[in-house]
């Protein structure tokens, strides 16, 4: 036992000297000292395939090695897209029905045509598929069987070349997303506007389909899709059908991110695949970074590209800085050449408490705030405003906190014979909920006030959401002394009464109204958010029953039309008010598209409809605004949602950390960041020293303890073998 | 004893197949494949076209136990269940759902969860014996006394509520070892320092209250009084004697966990941060991920079976009267 406890502690102290002053640090001395970022993830991002991946936790990574055409710039606000890797914004002519170019306004236009113009500076991160013999030819084109036997990740390839990016690498990438068996998760959205992409699809789906039976390699190189050209080296030009000028948010995502041919037919080789080596675990960009190690089940590490391109921290105006309420501090950097981290680590904290107590020993360099830490780190002040504890103040940590393009809201659905339908008593009972759902006390009491009630489904940031008076929601708020107030209970019942449930007794029937609530809210914790709904109807003599299930159900029934009433949210892909009033679009109701619309609610409303058509191609103009609150207007009238909260994000980072900006929109923002590792360090240090004491306690605690037991053990042997034959000591 | 080994693995053959039904018929009453497809996809919209897609592509567009468009012998086994089971069988885990290959992910995950799992099996192994020992050379006594309350007190607590307080305890205020995380060789036995001494302490109760009682009927016994007439020390007869005859109990609570170490413990790497095979399952079920959870479920039922009959073998090398 002692030599166990001693061999124990040899090793500890061993292990503690050879690596640090601080013994509790997970990462080593050298890393600790180094221009690195700490950083953490909590669940394994499952795909890094740029063509398949659509996950916040994957594009937290992949958006710092992949780089699609166009990006948010980091600091303004409202969001703004900017060339990434284009010499300028995309050039967008209009073409009638038979291609003869016509002015943007014209009602004749049936087809845009977007020319991009590639930066000529812009290589790949070097890489193993790039590698070439000395006659030209790749390297590892095919890899023999005893090399693929020894090899377990791909830094065993000790190879390594890069090339320029060309326009047939866009072209590429927009091929593989019309491959069936690459799964893309946006195709079926792409194919009603890219030219020839659905027919595209077909074709190349079977042929992908043959070369698999065969076991071939699928080069997309030799096919082609109409309305995809590559006009020459540096130039791309994308056709599609109408106006959509949203198009130019969805080539800000990595799905439009350029993939070199040499990457795809590499990773096809067959012995690769089954070392999970693959573009979907190792990816090839151009971006500020490459990933250096992909373990998802413990550490995601980040290089710096050494052949990054030229690019520069963004500039604002004095006008521009206004508007995005950006500090001076965050401009400091303006004009410097990026990245300024020159390495990322991420490792897998699953629990809240380890990187929690890790943020606050600073191993980490921002954490997000979690339930059990909210106390420990935000006051809420007598106005309701939120600040750092002094704790958090003492260590030098600050807040940043944003509301996100996000939503959720409890919906009815509109084909339910009780809670749906548009007569005016419909309506009534809609608006009677809408009001005795109080929001304000959710956001309270299971959000720490994180979040801010919704006044329709266009959030905070985004073209068409109004503050003040003019964005308040009538039906449910007034606007009293200059600001909004939730309507009376009164009201909701009166309300109630005239949609012929007074007291929530159906006038027809005699019987109290009873409403079904489908949740997937199942656990212990929930019981208390259920126990607050039920309440919320009883305000209005209303039953609430309700019906918990797995998520697998509760989807399949809200597909079918089978609920009455659900909780559901939504977060923007891009900051344009289409993305959030098509959630309402009757050619999106989810019962008529076999599951597969976005209208979950199924409202349908012809009127919503039509101005709904008119916006969702219209550039931001006064014109376009008038319409969209109309829209707002019918919708908040019908009440086909309890428009719920837009979430806040509240982030914090030590004093070491700098430009930290919140962009809910921008996915590459590692490469704008700085460390200042020297401080760091120093905090580290101060922080984490071991106490020795309680050690030293411990060990002389264990070696008296094992002297009086032997003590005792010799007294007690020597009893037994007295002498006397009596029992005592002899 | 070989004629019995090869009589026990025929024998789990039928109860793999078993285990391997239970599993799918569980799994697919939960989870339809079109479930499976949504699931995987993730996309916001998810089409017919992309689900139809995506089971082609996994193979479950098949049907589960029967296929009634196939011909003769191909309407059973050409349907998911045999396809899958098969494979299973020559131990091909195939790819996940995710497109990994499963058989890799648990090689690589074994060694972080062998890491924790094994040192805390040994260390706890020899402190339980140890301390059992030491109580029952000192039974009836205070110490005797106080242990055993102790004892009752370990067991009385979650082993969730010592993680957290070994946690704060000795990586928050006291810094001596990191709060969680993981690094291969030398570099990373700072991190299972804390874990495998969390193991230990948390099974202390169970353990040493489990040992001493096997002990204690041992030590009333004639051998131990024909020894100790022998004129040998109380420690001698308790670690020659009455440990060695005690040991028959002790190996069927003990062989038969050996092999399920492989499989890692959930809440310990999820907290410890510890890339084991612990969350995978569950991991796997919450993501719907047939090809882990069966393979996982394959591998737990053949490592059960393996402690079974290494347990078996184990008597034979204790207690001579035993033969297979």
């Amino acid at each position: 036992m002692f030599l166990a406890v001693r061999s124990t502690f040899l090793l500890f102290f061993m292990v503690a000297i050879l690596d640090a002053s601080v013994w509790n640090s997970p990462y080593s001395e050298t890393l600790r000292r180094q221009n690195v970022l700490f950083s953490s993830f909590s669940s394994p991002p499952k795909h890094l395939d740029p063509v398949l991946s659509y996950n916040a936790n994957e594009w937290a990574i992949l958006s710092q090695i992949y780089e699609p055409p166009l990006q948010y710039n980091y600091l303004k606000r409202p969001y703004v897209l900017e060339p990434l890797s284009l010499t300028d914004m995309p050039e967008v002519t209009y073409l009638d029905r038979l291609g003869k170019e016509v002015d943007r306004l014209s009602d004749k236009v049936s087809y845009s045509r977007y020319r991009l113009y590639l930066r000529e500076d812009i290589r790949y991160a070097p890489h193993p598929a790039f590698a070439r013999n000395s006659n030209g030819t790749l390297r590892y084109g095919k890899i023999d069987w005893k090399t693929l036997d020894s090899l377990e990740t791909l830094n065993d390839l000790k190879e390594r070349g890069s090339r320029r990016v060309t326009a047939e690498d866009y072209a590429y990438a927009i091929k593989r997303m019309a491959v069936r068996q690459y799964h893309s998760p946006i195709l079926d959205t792409m194919i009603p506007y890219i030219v020839g992409l659905r027919a595209f699809s077909k074709q190349i789906t079977a042929v992908a389909k043959d070369k698999r039976e065969k076991k071939e390699v699928l080069d997309l190189r030799p096919y082609h899709i109409r309305g995809v050209k590559v006009i020459d080296r540096n130039t791309l030009e994308i056709t599609i059908r109408g106006k959509y000028p949203q198009f130019l948010y969805w080539l800000a995502m990595n799905f439009f991110a350029p993939i070199p041919w040499e990457a795809d037919l590499f990773y096809q080789q067959e012995g690769l695949q089954a070392k999970n080596i693959s573009l979907d675990t190792t990816p090839v960009g151009t971006g500020a970074y490459y990933l250096a190690e992909n373990n998802p089940n413990a550490r995601m590490r980040l290089k710096r590209n050494p052949l990054f391109h030229t690019e520069y921290y963004p500039s604002l105006s004095l006008i521009e800085q206004q508007a995005a309420g950006i500090s001076e501090a965050l401009l400091a950097d303006s004009g410097q050449p990026l990245p300024f981290i020159d390495e990322a680590v991420y490792s897998l904290e699953k629990e809240s408490i380890p990187l929690w107590n890790k943020f606050l020993q600073g191993y980490y360099d921002a954490s997000g705030i979690s339930a059990e830490a909210f106390d420990q780190a935000v006051q809420i002040g007598s106005s309701g405003s939120m600040g750092l504890s002094e704790a958090m103040k003492q260590q030098g940590i600050s807040l940043i906190s944003a509301v996100q393009p996000s939503i959720f809201y409890m919906a009815f659905n509109m084909a339910d014979p009780v809670v749906g339908g548009y007569s005016v008593a419909q309506r009534k009972l809609r608006q009677a909920i809408s009001i005795a759902q109080d929001q304000e006390e959710y956001i309270s009491i299971f959000l720490n006030g994180r979040g801010v009630a919704a006044q329709g489904p266009i959030p905070p940031g985004i073209f068409g959401h109004e503050e003040g008076k003019r964005g308040i929601n009538p039906v449910v708020y007034d606007w009293v002394e200059g600001r909004r107030v939730r309507k009376s209970l009164a009201v909701a019942k009166r309300l109630l009464a005239e949609a012929g449930y007074p007291g929530g007794i159906s006038a027809k029937t005699g019987k109290r109204l009873k409403l079904y609530y489908d949740t997937t809210a199942t656990g212990p914790d929930d019981r208390a958010l259920m126990d607050w709904r039920r309440k919320q109807f009883a305000k209005l003599g209303i039953e609430l029953v309700i019906r918990a299930t797995d998520y697998n159900r509760f989807q399949e029934k809200v597909r079918k039309g089978k609920v009455q009433l659900f909780s559901w949210g939504w977060n923007a892909d891009y900051p344009d008010p289409e993305n959030f009033l098509f959630l309402l679009y009757g050619g999106n109701a989810v019962i008529d598209t076999n599951g597969a619309g976005i209208n979950s609610a199924n409202y349908k409303n012809p009127e919503f409809d039509t101005l709904f058509r008119e916006i969702r191609t219209m550039e931001n103009t006064p014109e376009r605004l008038a319409k969209i609150e109309k829209m707002l207007q019918i919708a908040r009238e019908d009440a086909p949602w309890v428009w719920g909260f837009y979430p806040k994000s509240l982030v914090l980072v030590h004093s070491w950390f700098k430009n930290v900006s919140p962009n809910a929109m921008a996915n590459n923002t590692l490469k704008y960041k700085r460390i200042d590792p020297r401080t760091r360090y120093v905090k580290q240090e101060l922080w984490n020293r071991p106490a020795v004491l309680p050690l030293l306690i411990m060990i002389a605690a264990a070696v008296l303890g094992l002297l009086w037991l032997y003590r005792a053990y010799r007294k007690s042997e020597e009893a037994v073998i007295s002498p006397a034959g009596k029992e005592g000591k002899s | 004893m070989f004629a019995y080994i090869i009589r026990r693995v025929l024998y789990a053959i039928p109860i793999l197949i078993g285990v391997n039904l239970i599993t799918f018929m569980l799994f697919f009453m939960l989870n339809s494949p079109d479930d499976m497809a949504r699931a995987q996809l993730g996309a916001k919209q998810t089409t017919p076209a992309m689900i139809t897609a995506w089971k082609a592509e996994k193979g479950y567009d098949k049907p589960l136990f029967y296929n009634e468009k196939a011909l003769g012998i191909e309407k059973v086994t050409d349907t998911l269940f045999v396809q899958e089971s098969l494979k299973l069988f020559a131990f091909d885990f195939g790819r996940s759902d995710a497109n990994r290959d499963i058989g890799r992910e648990i090689r690589e995950r074994m060694g972080p969860s062998l890491s924790i799992a094994l040192p805390t099996f040994l260390i706890a192994l020899v402190t339980n014996i140890s301390l059992a020992l030491l109580l029952v050379l000192f039974r009836g006594s205070m110490l005797d006394l106080s242990m055993m309350v102790a004892a009752v007190m370990i067991m009385s607590v979650s082993g969730l509520f010592y993680i957290i307080l070994g946690q704060v305890l000795f990586s928050k205020l006291w810094h001596w070892v990191p709060i969680s995380g993981y690094a291969h060789g030398w570099e990373g036995v700072k991190f299972i320092l804390l874990p495998v001494f969390i193991g230990v302490f948390a099974g202390l109760g169970s353990g040493v209250r489990w040992y001493r009682a096997i002990f204690l009927e041992q030590i009333n016994q004639d051998y131990v009084r024909t020894a100790r007439a022998k004129g040998l020390s109380e420690i001698r007869v308790l670690f020659t004697h009455v440990l060695r005859n005690g040991m028959l109990p002790i190996l069927t609570g003990v062989v038969v966990i050996i092999p399920s170490l492989f499989m890692g413990s959930l809440i310990m790497e999820s907290f410890f941060g510890i890339p084991g095979l612990g969350s995978y399952t569950i991991d796997a079920i919450n993501a719907q991920d047939f090809a882990i959870v069966k393979a996982m479920v394959f591998l737990g039922s053949v490592l059960y079976i393996v402690g079974l009959i290494l347990t078996d073998i184990s008597y034979t090398l204790f207690d001579p009267r035993v033969t297979l």
